[in-house]
């Protein structure tokens, strides 16, 4: 055993520099297929690549035959040469010479990434825990101005704050900017673009940090609070994409995602118009009873709408749209009547009933009891199922 | 200093402990605060192993283990990243190598500063145990939000542990950083003030040079964590604004307002970069010293490899920003950072040139030690070239925060340095304890160990060009993430699991040996530097006897032409015109 351990370190070594190559070709793990313009980036990974590759092969390889031609023998002695400054030098300009080639189409490209057209059309992802949001500019082609709270002074001295990003201003859009009026509102997840135009994403988050990655289109950027963050691309086929969170956000992380279609101008035309706007957002809510409106605001305040929808998509957790009287299948198959006991129950122990296909990531809430008959009002509101 | 007649330590007072506890717990030897250091790194680093090991289970077969949730999982990738950087790795290769070979390597007595060196373990003992208080039970768990604690998550409700975890975490760190600093001080001092006669700075071997470039970083690096741990503190507990903007966390309209996340991570990696040379500098040394000893051959370009080294300690404190290419600073940060980021990539390959070039015409003997070191080369290549990937800002661009990254950094600085503490161990074992390791089990150990983590790591960037994010407790079916993604993955944990096993059997060698290895002799390699010219094996307090030994010559006389032997110890008085260069 000892004797075959020690003879084949040599061969051990050759083995997985060859074994690697050889993993490579056959690999079937390949660069996702590139769905946008970045394809120079694919070309600055393949330069990489070979220079890495080639590097690696030739080390590995002449340390292997080392190991193997200069095992020790008694009769055996080192070649005594402390340096040997010429291949010294020779090694650092070699190197050198691979790290410039590597590096300058590196910098061209970036220099291409951080610099968007003038002609790219502006698209916002509005990132919170765990749901995308997207906003178009509308009409006149600017997005309206936002804020977190509103300053609210009364008086000469005090001043106090009141939240601004509510269930009925999901995107914090800032009172009385006209441009904000048009700007077209998307709350479900879902964005489509149009293919083979330059699209600006700006970026921005409502909590915490989060990035916006499509693997397909390459490029990607974190959305970091209180400021606005971008890239730029133009998609060169259409299809369906997923919208991943990149950046460690929280215990649902891994369960933001959003979905991306990439239309012809057409088709992408068509669901535009069928988008609500500011404006007409606003419009189409109706004056709520106070205990109503209370329990709104509970569920803003507990950061429910985070995760539950009221207007029929599925996010993060069971949309609330028609869900009061309605009957759900559990994880475990067996079926339950969402009523006032069962919602009490996954708001107090949420975990424990889980809707079947989503994951158990919601935090128990304890509510005072004013707050929870309100709220159940509000869920008793927005969602009847007799409708 | 090298010249001067009476060396700093040659008439230094040591307190002989009378006591059992003074010999052994509150020891001011730096061989006894050497093994305490290393014998809570590796405890601790058990833990963080078992967690990877966890982590890996649920990646395999999500789910499997039903109270292993979204919450513990990122608390175990938090606290597995945290301990094997810091808690470990910087400890061990610091602590333990740090406070073992540099007073013996110098030819001194002890550590300038005993007393503070021991104070050093202590207090690092201390911040190993708060960062376990995490885990104390109904208090949340420690803190979920990876382990560079980005802010805003780490201190919102969305992570978990946001308020206890955290608070653990930050107390911790700035606790580990007074403990490093007391260490390091005494590397440093001693290096430049307690060498014996004769050792100048150009012939210390290449191991205390790693320890000793690595610590200057430490001191200069860990400040900015400590700012922004002390920080982030203030903004959790009293609601200042440094890191935090205006925010609302899951609907909470939080009071902060004006502060910059970006900022924090200037800060994190401005320590956090340097940090990796911290662990990797002293890897160097010890790697440069254990191929020079056991391939029988001078190391090839000594004044290079120390230039190297020191070239590599200053440009690591201007690449920082390579970890925040797609943060959202200022874009054109991208091109200065991914540049002075390749630029280090040339002395880092000088130095794998030259440990191989050492091979080239040597008489290499394939010990155990020896084995450790030579995969550490190939293992760090592979992580060294990957990092060209990610240091060139674009390929940044689509791999960053995918497995490629898990991939690069475990096999840059997770294995390598772990392979260069086994061959150290194993290297300096027999002048700890007058034992040797038993062979047969550190050639098993090696085989399982190298050949595992290779096939765990090399797989895992091609799992990054396929696009899966890292941190994911969970990868749902996805266009981009096919079934045979997932099979890779199986194979990976399975792999993970027995390499995770076998490291048992390094502890077990580690231990039997103690009481039953072979006897070691005072120079068991045939290595010239001067921790194996000791009057005594091991060494009793104060190294050396009544004389400080007197140094003649560089620390890598081997095989030199006309000599009988194929090794000069450095306390040998020069014979040869040619033996030596320095």
């Amino acid at each position: 055993m000892r004797k075959l351990l020690e003879s084949h370190v040599a061969i051990l070594l050759g083995l997985v520099v060859i074994g690697s190559v050889i993993f490579n070709v056959w690999s079937p793990w390949k660069f996702t297929p590139i769905a946008s313009n970045w394809e120079f980036i694919d070309f600055t990974v393949m330069v990489t690549w070979w220079i890495c590759g080639v590097a690696f092969v030739i080390l590995g390889l002449f340390m292997a035959w080392a190991i193997w031609r200069y095992k020790f023998h008694e009769s055996n002695e080192s070649h005594y040469e402390p340096e040997h400054p010429v291949l010294e030098s020779w090694l650092t300009t070699i190197t050198t010479i691979g790290v410039v080639i590597m590096l300058a189409p590196g910098l061209i490209v970036w220099d291409d990434y951080v610099q968007v057209p003038s002609d790219a059309m502006v698209v916002e992802a509005y990132a919170e825990q765990w749901t995308w949001k997207f906003r178009f500019p509308g009409e006149d082609g600017i997005l309206g101005g936002t804020a977190v709270k509103n300053k609210i002074t009364r008086g000469l001295e005090e001043t106090t704050f009141e939240p601004n990003v509510t269930s009925l201003n999901p995107f914090g859009m800032k009172e009385g900017d006209p441009h904000g009026e048009d700007d077209i509102l998307i709350a479900n997840n879902i964005l489509h673009l149009p293919v083979d135009r330059n699209i600006k994403v700006e970026m921005r988050s409502k909590d915490v940090l989060h990035n916006f990655w499509v693997p397909e289109i390459r490029a990607k950027m974190d959305i970091v609070p209180g400021m606005i963050t971008y890239f730029w691309f133009k998609p060169i086929r259409t299809g369906e994409f997923e919208i991943l969170c990149a950046e460690l956000c929280g215990r649902g992380h891994h369960i933001m995602r959003g979905e991306l279609f990439i239309d012809t101008q057409e088709d992408f035309e068509a669901w535009l118009d069928s988008q609500v706007t500011w404006a007409e957002m606003k419009a189409g809510q109706k004056p709520e009873s106070p205990i109503v409106a209370r329990g709104r605001q509970v569920a803003d305040q507990n950061g429910c709408f985070a995760c539950h929808s009221l207007d029929g998509s599925q996010v993060v957790g069971p949309t609330w749209q028609k869900m009061w009287g309605r009957e759900v299948e559990l994880a475990d198959g067996s079926t339950v009547v969402a009523d006032e006991a069962y919602i009490i129950e996954s708001i107090v122990e949420p975990n424990v009933k889980l809707v079947n296909g989503f994951s158990g990531v919601m935090l128990p809430y304890e509510l005072p009891e004013e707050d929870m008959t309100a709220l159940l009002e509000f869920l008793k509101e927005t969602g009847p199922n007799s409708q | 200093m090298a010249t001067a007649e009476i060396p700093y330590q040659e008439t230094m007072p040591l307190h002989h402990p009378k006591t059992w506890i003074g010999k052994y717990v509150f020891s001011q030897d730096h061989k006894v605060i050497a093994v305490q250091y290393g014998i809570t790194a590796i405890a601790v680093g058990l833990v963080a192993l078992f967690l990877s090991e966890l982590m890996r289970i649920q990646i395999a077969w999500p789910g499997a283990m039903e109270w292993f949730t979204e919450e513990t999982y990122y608390q175990a990738i938090t606290m597995h990243g945290m301990i094997m950087v810091i808690y470990l790795l910087t400890a061990f290769l610091l602590g333990a190598f740090g406070n073992f070979t540099v007073p013996l390597m110098c030819g001194a007595r002890d550590m300038v500063f005993p007393f503070v060196n021991m104070l050093s373990y202590w207090v690092y003992l201390v911040s190993v145990i708060i960062l376990l208080f995490g885990y104390l039970p109904g208090l949340g768990g420690p803190t979920g939000a990876g382990w560079t604690l980005y802010p805003p998550q780490t201190i919102t409700e969305g992570t978990p542990g946001s308020g206890w975890g955290i608070m653990t975490m930050l107390a911790s760190l700035a606790v580990f950083i007074v403990a490093f600093t007391m260490g390091g001080l005494n590397y440093i001092t001693t290096i430049l003030q307690a060498r014996t006669r004769g050792m100048s700075l150009m012939r210390l071997p290449l191991t205390v040079w790693g320890i000793f470039v690595a610590t200057f970083l430490g001191l200069l690096a860990f400040p900015a964590l400590f700012v922004s741990a002390v920080m982030m503190i203030l903004d959790l507990q009293i609601h200042t604004s440094f890191f935090m903007p205006a925010i609302v966390s899951l609907g909470e309209t939080l009071p902060y307002d004006g502060g910059q996340p970006l900022l924090f991570q200037h800060l994190f990696w401005f320590f956090g970069h340097p940090e990796v040379y911290i662990v990797a500098l002293p890897a160097f040394g010890v790697v440069s010293d254990l191929i020079s000893v056991h391939a029988r051959k001078n190391i090839f370009g000594y004044r290079l490899m120390v230039w190297a080294l020191v070239f590599i300690g200053v440009l690591s404190f201007i690449v920082w920003a390579h970890h925040m290419f797609v943060a959202g600073m200022h874009p054109y940060f991208g091109f200065f950072f991914a540049t002075t980021t390749l630029i280090i990539a040339v002395p880092t390959a000088i130095k794998v040139y030259n440990w191989i070039l050492t091979l080239w015409k040597a008489n290499i003997k394939l010990t155990v030690p020896m084995l450790y070191a030579l995969s550490f080369v190939l293992t760090f290549i592979m992580g060294g070239i990957t990092g060209l990937f990610l240091g060139n800002v674009i390929i940044d661009v689509p791999l960053s925060d995918t497995y490629f990254v898990v991939a690069h950094f475990h096999m840059v600085m997770g294995v390598s340095p772990i392979l260069a503490i086994f061959g150290g161990i194993y290297h300096w074992y027999p002048k700890l304890t007058g034992r040797m390791l038993n062979d047969t089990m550190g050639r098993i150990h090696f085989w399982i160990t190298f050949i595992g983590t290779y096939v765990i790591y090399f797989p895992m960037h091609y799992l990054g060009f396929i696009g899966v994010p890292r941190r994911y407790y969970e990868n749902f079916d996805s266009s981009f993430y096919p079934q045979s993604a997932q099979d890779l993955n199986l194979l990976i944990s399975g792999v993970a699991l027995f390499v995770g096993a076998a490291q048992l059997l390094y502890i077990y060698n580690l231990v039997h040996s103690y009481f039953y290895g072979k006897p070691a002799g005072h120079n068991p390699w045939g290595a010239n530097s001067l921790e194996w010219c000791t009057p005594d094996t091991p060494p009793g307090h104060g190294n050396w006897g009544d004389r400080l030994p007197t140094v003649h010559r560089w620390a890598y006389d081997y095989s030199v032409p006309g000599s009988e032997k194929d090794f000069i110890v450095q306390t040998e008085p020069q014979t040869t015109p040619q033996a030596s260069t320095a």
